[in-house]
């Protein structure tokens, strides 16, 4: 799985040229701008960027979840299975949610429904995508619970989502995810909101069981370490475009994309001496708002020359399985 | 000046849990416990811990927003826990705050100026041109440019935000700034600029930061030293690089452990620390971290462990690894409690 | 809503006279001569609207103002002081639970009908919803980090109030103070309806509605001209503190 394969059916989820836009009541804001990916089978895709850069757009997008009056998915595909997701009916999409694509998201509380015991949620997502009898959905509750490691899951069926605490509600999210069986299941920031080691513990239990059940991963974290620790191929994303793609010892060992590199130079390390001064990015990230002219990252980059600017940089092989949106990728991973 | 610069001791605050018309025990949830610290003249104190272990509680204690329940904190030798209002006003210039959220801690209604000469204004009355210009060079004490002094924080962006909120507490010149996760809610490559920002101030002008933070690579990155807390006590207490060089404490060790590294070629080989962080409300007897701890005997569940002076100068409270020779006399327990406005 | 002050204030530059009886000119109906016909007495029923629209706003304004600021002294006060907080807060769940019709005609048979006393026994029931809404901002402002940021940087406790406390009640009680003139308008109205309110010689819309019901089938606009005012009334009043919720609040005027 480490090698970048090409191989058509290996590919789980494609997005093609995908384009998003918010539409405010004076502005459009370019939320994806041109994104274009593969998920492979049982892989772990990690998906980075900070605020804004547009990675959780890209879930919503491919989940069809975006809210109805603001946004918009103005091109592109997304094809599951070589199935044009874009091109289904609503009610399609419904099936297509939870059985075979899950979610899970950065705080549990919103996607629990507060009035119902945790047993009873996760039963019911059961019986929808199964149409299995109740006491086999109550059965299978109770084994997907023992499965993210709960402790006592007879008695925890019957608690309600506030009677529990936030990494056991993150675990109990994450059973009601796997309950169907998906083939890829998005996490998004499933542990910013979480203690460090309740991250560590969530952290293994998502690696344990995406090894067990085969199911794909796509994990959206603002962390470059939580990548580093779960992930085996990478995407980098920066104002609303793909910078960088690849696997995680090659991002982390050459990263060809200045962002990428300012990125993991501008964290603290200690290794690099204590108490001094650490590379910054200089400037803030553009406003999505305007029309960008070149690379989006130009103003900001320490490489930036006249193409840069005038330019839009796609993203290109920079060595085999390795992709920048860069005009001076070699320079980068040189310097 | 000798001796530090802020001294606290035996710090506590008890919160009453829940409170019936007819009182019979209620419970207290116990948010600090004893704590003792001290900070010196321009040097970086970070506290580190998890949600629910006291380390914000310990920062509104400091400033007074909150009373202790027991306790001393001392400036330069002054106790301000005992003080009354009006000589704990001269007091607060020495010390200032950062906050977390630089969204919230910034009222929406005013500009940045406004919000950034407020607290000099409510020692000594300024002029307009006065206010202008003691605005202009706080904004680019904090690396913004004077223009923005008219901007209204919805106009500025998160990075800009906590630079204000920077400015805010740098603006009456204190020796100490207390930051409460002041870089948790940026972004990667905002947090690296705004800690420049902190690392600046503190060489160029000696300011002391009592630094609250969960992330253990920042807290690496500038402490001096660092205190460890577990449900509301210090667990250890050492110089920094001495503390992830090795860490004594079997929680500490948990902590370290449990933080994401970006190194993908490194391989992990401890299994994370069991189990969850307790409620304060019932902590666990003895020890409160035995229920989760790898090392515990049977001792941890009984006698809550003392914090031991090791050879290095760090304090660690543990039975297993800092097994107390010669139980130290414990320092007398501050009275003078005081209560305003409750 | 400015259209209708302006005319209100404007009204005796183009009004006739809203008091001048005249025998001979009963029950008319519409003319050039008076708009809306004249009523039981031969008055001037436009004018005597247009004059009703005075006393129904002064009305309506000075209960909402003297209800407003009551509420928001003491919503402020109860905010920050729990001892206050417990006492007054169940004076004011009592008051609530006094009907502002009963308590009005109790307070004008005490003292005789006048516009003054009919502001006041407006304003007191009103006021406890006010302080509850001032009360419930202050307590959710409080404990919001500008405010502790405020107190670190060694503000005292009024002038928080004062700076960072006061505005953000503002909105809501533009809201609130536009809903309690609405209903001070209407009750105002059924006051004078039942002849406790406005002293009959005044022209307010309740009076002419009073005076007028037993004529409506022989001259319908003299009930329905103070009618519809005062329906056209109420609802801009309400439209008027939507609109002023959005131009205080900060955030309603970024999304714009």
């Amino acid at each position: 799985m480490q090698m970048h394969q090409t191989a058509r059916n290996d590919v789980l989820l494609e997005l093609r040229d995908l384009e998003t836009r918010f539409y405010g009541e004076e502005s459009v804001t370019r939320a994806l701008d041109g994104i274009s990916f593969q998920v492979m089978k049982g892989e772990t895709l990690g998906v980075v960027g900070e605020s804004g850069c547009g990675k959780s757009v890209t879930a919503l997008s491919i989940l069809r979840l975006l809210p109805k009056v603001s946004a918009r998915i103005v091109g592109g595909e997304v094809r599951f299975h070589g199935c044009n997701l874009l091109e289904l009916s609503d009610r399609e999409m419904r099936k297509i949610r939870g059985d075979q694509i899950a979610m899970i998201f950065q705080e549990p509380m919103t996607s629990l429904n507060p009035v119902y015991t945790i047993g009873h949620q996760i039963a019911e997502a059961v019986q929808i995508h199964t149409k299995a009898s109740r006491s086999v959905a109550k059965a299978k509750a109770e084994e997907m619970l023992r499965l993210v490691r709960i402790a006592d899951p007879e008695r925890r069926v019957s608690n309600y989502p506030h009677e529990m605490s936030g990494g056991m509600r993150q675990r109990a999210m994450i059973a009601m995810a796997l309950a169907c069986s998906p083939e890829l299941l998005i996490a998004d920031e499933p542990t910013t909101a979480l203690d460090v080691t309740i991250q560590a513990q969530i952290l293994r239990l998502i690696v344990d069981l995406k090894e067990r059940t085969g199911t794909a991963v796509m994990f959206i974290t603002h962390d470059l370490g939580v990548v580093a620790e779960t992930c085996q191929r990478v995407i980098v994303m920066y104002a609303g475009r793909i910078v960088e793609q690849a696997t995680i010892n090659d991002l982390f060992a050459s990263p060809a994309h200045p962002y990428t590199q300012g990125l993991m130079r501008s964290m603290p390390d200690p290794r690099r001496g204590r108490q001094r001064r650490l590379p910054e990015i200089p400037g803030i990230v553009p406003s999505l708002r305007d029309p960008i002219v070149g690379c989006s990252f130009a103003p900001r980059c320490p490489f930036a020359i006249d193409i840069c600017r005038e330019k839009t940089p796609v993203l290109r092989d920079v060595r085999a399985g390795h992709t920048a949106a860069c005009w001076r990728a070699e320079e980068v991973m040189g310097a | 000046m000798n001796g530090p610069l802020l001294k606290v001791e035996n710090l506590t605050k008890h919160y009453p849990f829940g409170s019936g018309l007819f009182k019979k025990a209620i419970p207290v949830i116990r948010a600090v416990e004893d704590v003792s610290f001290t900070v010196d003249a321009g040097e970086t104190l970070c506290i580190v811990g998890e949600s629910g272990c006291g380390k914000s509680t310990v920062a509104r204690l400091l400033m007074r927003l909150i009373e202790p329940t027991a306790g001393r904190v001392l400036i330069d030798g002054t106790d301000i826990a005992g003080l009354k209002k009006d000589a704990l006003h001269a007091w607060r210039r020495r010390m200032q705050m950062v906050f977390q959220d630089p969204y919230s801690s910034l009222n929406p209604r005013l500009t940045a100026g406004q919000i950034i000469t407020e607290p000099v204004e409510n020692y000594e009355s300024l002029s307009r041109k006065q206010r202008q210009a003691l605005a202009a060079d706080l904004l680019r004490k904090v690396g913004m440019s004077p223009e923005m002094i008219h901007r209204l924080p919805s106009e500025l962006s998160g990075g800009q935000r906590q630079r204000l909120g920077i400015a805010r507490a740098l603006a009456l010149q204190p020796s100490l700034i207390i930051a409460d996760e002041a870089v948790s809610a940026l972004d990667v490559s905002v947090q690296a600029q705004i800690l420049n920002l902190l690392l600046d101030l503190q060489q160029q002008m000696g300011i002391a930061f009592v630094f609250i933070s969960h992330d253990l690579g920042v807290v690496e990155h500038i402490a001096h030293r660092v205190a460890v807390m577990y449900l509301g006590r210090i667990v250890e207490l050492a110089p920094s690089q001495a503390l992830f060089a090795k860490p004594v404490h079997p929680y500490t060790e948990a902590l370290i452990a449990a933080a994401p590294v970006p190194d993908p070629t490194r391989v992990r080989l401890e299994a994370p620390v069991e189990g969850e962080v307790p409620s304060p409300i019932n902590p666990p007897s003895g020890c409160a971290f035995h229920p989760r701890c790898p090392l515990a005997v049977e001792r941890c569940r009984v006698e809550a462990p003392p914090l031991v002076p090791m050879a290095d100068g760090r304090v660690v409270a543990c039975h297993v690894r800092a097994p107390a020779t010669v139980i130290p006399p414990k320092p007398p327990v501050a009275a003078n409690v005081s209560f305003i406005g409750t | 809503m400015g259209l209708l002050i302006i005319l209100a204030l404007a009204a005796p530059l183009y009004a006739g006279d809203p008091v001048n009886i005249d025998p001979f000119k009963r029950l008319q109906p519409s003319s050039a001569e008076m708009w809306f016909g004249s009523d039981n007495l031969g008055r001037d029923v436009f004018a005597r609207t247009i004059f009703g629209a005075r006393i129904s706003l002064v009305v309506g304004m000075l209960s909402a103002a003297s209800a407003a600021l009551a509420g928001l002294l003491i919503g402020v006060i109860a905010g920050y002081s729990r001892s206050f907080d417990n006492v007054v807060m169940r004076v004011m769940d009592g008051l609530m639970s006094i009907p502002t019709i009963l308590l009005a005609i109790a307070l004008i048979s005490l003292t005789g009908p006048g516009i003054g006393i009919l502001i006041v026994a407006i304003a007191i029931p009103e006021t406890p919803a006010v302080a509850r809404l001032v009360r419930s901002v202050v307590l959710g402002v409080r404990e919001r980090p500008y405010v502790e940021a405020a107190l670190c940087g060694g503000a005292s406790l009024p002038k928080v109030l004062w700076r960072h406390i006061l505005p953000s009640t503002i909105p809501a009680l533009m809201v609130q103070g536009a809903t309690v003139c609405a209903s001070a308008i209407l009750t105002e109205a059924g006051l004078s309806f039942l002849g406790v309110g406005v002293p009959p010689e005044i022209p307010s819309w309740g009076n002419m509605i009073a005076s007028s019901r037993l004529y409506l089938a022989i001259a319908p606009m003299t009930i329905f001209a103070p009618g519809i005012c005062l329906a056209i009334t109420v609802l801009a009043v309400n439209l008027l503190g939507d609109g002023l919720r959005d131009v205080f609040d900060p955030r309603a005027k970024r999304r714009r």
